[in-house]
């Protein structure tokens, strides 16, 4: 497999416009704004499709039907909720920080996208495939957290205040081991570099069978980080109204909404990349086992969220720091007694 | 109110308002969020019309938010208390428009069994404007199912409202709304 469809596709594209334009810099920056702006499409299109998704799959849990009235099968549900959304009155309640209130469902989207041009989507159909991608990805990733605080901060609210202060300090309880979680992984591949973490495992052995721990580990923090229910102490309904976003109406409260599915997806794409080998395996091309690996690891997802009660901040703060980090630390330790032995046979 | 209507009666001749109106009418019509609040023991039947056997979610309705500010409805079930009608009009005025109000059950309705008490607000529409009346002690959640469907005809199409006969009667059009 020297190239998968993915970039064939671009090429054939390029080599169109080569022929028409016969300019490399302007066809090189046609390309980059393509690029550009499948990913976006791609994005906010399944962020979209994965409202109906959750609604179908949570209907699938709790034995209902879901929505089917609204077009074939209800497939314009989420259009209706879209076009609802914009239209609703945009409520700016009085004594919000203004500047900071309405950056922030804005700036949240950033981090999310962002992070997507470290997925390698198929062989060479990465937008940055740069030396530090892991590191790069997860200091992207974790900047949303800051937006969850100017979100909630700025709204002058209590309960927004609460959600907000929340959202930090679980950023730093699941962040770390998180990240020490992905160390395993990087110890093995030598490269921090995601292209290469999905050639290792390509030619050699996926990594949930090398690093099982590290891959609990992984899953059970990317559920804190896109604040769903087992750990959703930035909205938690129960408790604290909509936290960070209560004041939040219309679209903007739509953006904030949007920004956690592209999460979802980021999520789902992220733990195919490191623990399910990525775009590769046999037979199919790379970009359809890509997809058909990510959507099953959607689908855990979705049903971990209507499965699993959610649990109190302390419990999960506590359950971080006293046992995932521990545990986290033990697999970095046994990953490198691992290497040593291996190399030593 | 149309949006025909808003159009200044001296460009009546010169703007057009065509379908958009329509399409948008449409997705608040199949999109109504209701904010999770219950008063009393109609309160139960509400959440029993999202659970499993009833399934409010089969038309898109069963995303209850928590908080006023994202949700379009305003199911008022329950016994409306002198005590409890500050809030709950605090309530319906912190969600954003375009917002409706259901009032469920004899009590919203008219006080219900509780009508001759000092404390207890007699009908909802002393101090709400209310949309659809679900009466019922309290209604079934066919009922509630129904209402919501009437309130999602007349957001589709408010010129029938003021139809004497119109689709109001609901006698005739008692079919329960099945899967």
């Amino acid at each position: 497999m020297d190239n998968g469809i993915v970039m064939t596709v671009a090429n054939l594209i390029r080599d169109i416009l080569m022929l028409v334009l016969g300019n490399e810099f302007i066809v090189s920056l046609i390309m980059k704004f393509i690029g550009i702006g499948a990913l976006l499409g791609a994005i906010s299109g399944a962020a979209i499709a994965f409202t109906y998704t959750e609604r179908k799959v949570c209907a699938f849990v709790q034995v209902r039907l879901g929505p089917n009235r609204v077009g074939p099968m209800g497939l314009l549900q989420p259009i209706a909720d879209m076009l609802k959304l914009m239209t609703k009155e945009d409520i700016i309640p009085n004594g919000v920080d203004r500047v900071v209130w309405a950056l922030a469902p804005i700036l949240l989207f950033v981090p999310s996208a962002l992070a997507y041009a470290f997925f390698p989507f198929d062989d060479g159909a990465i937008f940055a495939d740069v030396n530090v991608g892991i590191f790069l990805l997860i200091a992207i990733s974790s900047q949303s957290v800051l937006t969850f605080l100017m979100g909630g901060y700025a709204s002058n609210s209590k309960y927004g205040m609460i959600g907000a202060m929340r959202a930090v300090a679980t950023s730093l309880a699941y962040e770390a081991p998180m990240v020490f979680s992905l160390l395993g992984i990087v110890m093995l591949t030598g490269s921090l570099r995601m292209s290469d973490i999905v050639t290792v495992q390509g030619d050699n052995v996926w990594f949930i069978v090398l690093q099982p721990i590290a891959f609990l580990i992984y899953i059970t923090t990317c559920m804190a980080e896109t604040n769903r229910t087992p750990f959703d102490f930035v909205e938690c309904e129960s408790e604290i109204v909509a936290g960070a976003f209560t004041e939040y109406s219309g679209m903007r409260w739509a953006l904030f909404f949007l920004a956690e599915y592209a999460n979802l997806l980021s999520i789902s794409v992220l733990t195919t990349t490191f623990f399910l080998g990525g775009w590769t395996g046999p037979v199919l091309p790379g970009f359809v086992w890509f997809w058909i690996k990510t959507l099953l690891m959607l689908f855990v997802f979705l049903w971990f969220r209507w499965t699993f009660p959610r649990v109190r901040i302390d419990q999960m703060m506590s359950f971080c720091w006293k046992v995932l980090l521990p545990l986290a630390l033990v697999n970095v330790l046994l990953t490198g007694v691992g290497i040593y032995i291996y190399r030593w046979m | 109110m149309e949006i025909v209507d808003i159009v200044p009666p001296i460009l009546k001749n010169n703007v057009a308002v065509v379908t958009v109106d329509k399409l948008f009418k449409w997705a608040r019509g199949n999109s109504i969020w209701p904010l999770s609040s219950g008063l009393a023991c109609c309160a139960i039947e509400m959440m029993s019309t999202a659970a499993a056997r009833f399934d409010l979610s089969r038309f898109g309705y069963e995303v209850f938010r928590a908080g006023p500010r994202q949700s379009d409805l305003l199911i008022v079930a329950g016994t409306l208390t002198w005590k409890m009608a500050p809030p709950l009009v605090r309530l319906y005025e912190e969600m954003p428009e375009p917002k409706y109000v259901i009032a469920m059950g004899s009590c919203a309705i008219g006080g219900g069994p509780f009508a001759d008490s000092y404390s207890v607000v007699k009908g909802i529409d002393e101090v709400l404007p209310v949309d659809v009346y679900i009466p019922g002690c309290p209604p079934r959640p066919e009922a509630l199912i129904d209402g919501m469907l009437k309130l999602k005809e007349k957001i589709m199409h408010p010129e029938r409202v003021n139809e004497k006969t119109g689709t109001g009667n609901n006698e005739e059009k008692t079919e329960a709304v099945t899967a």
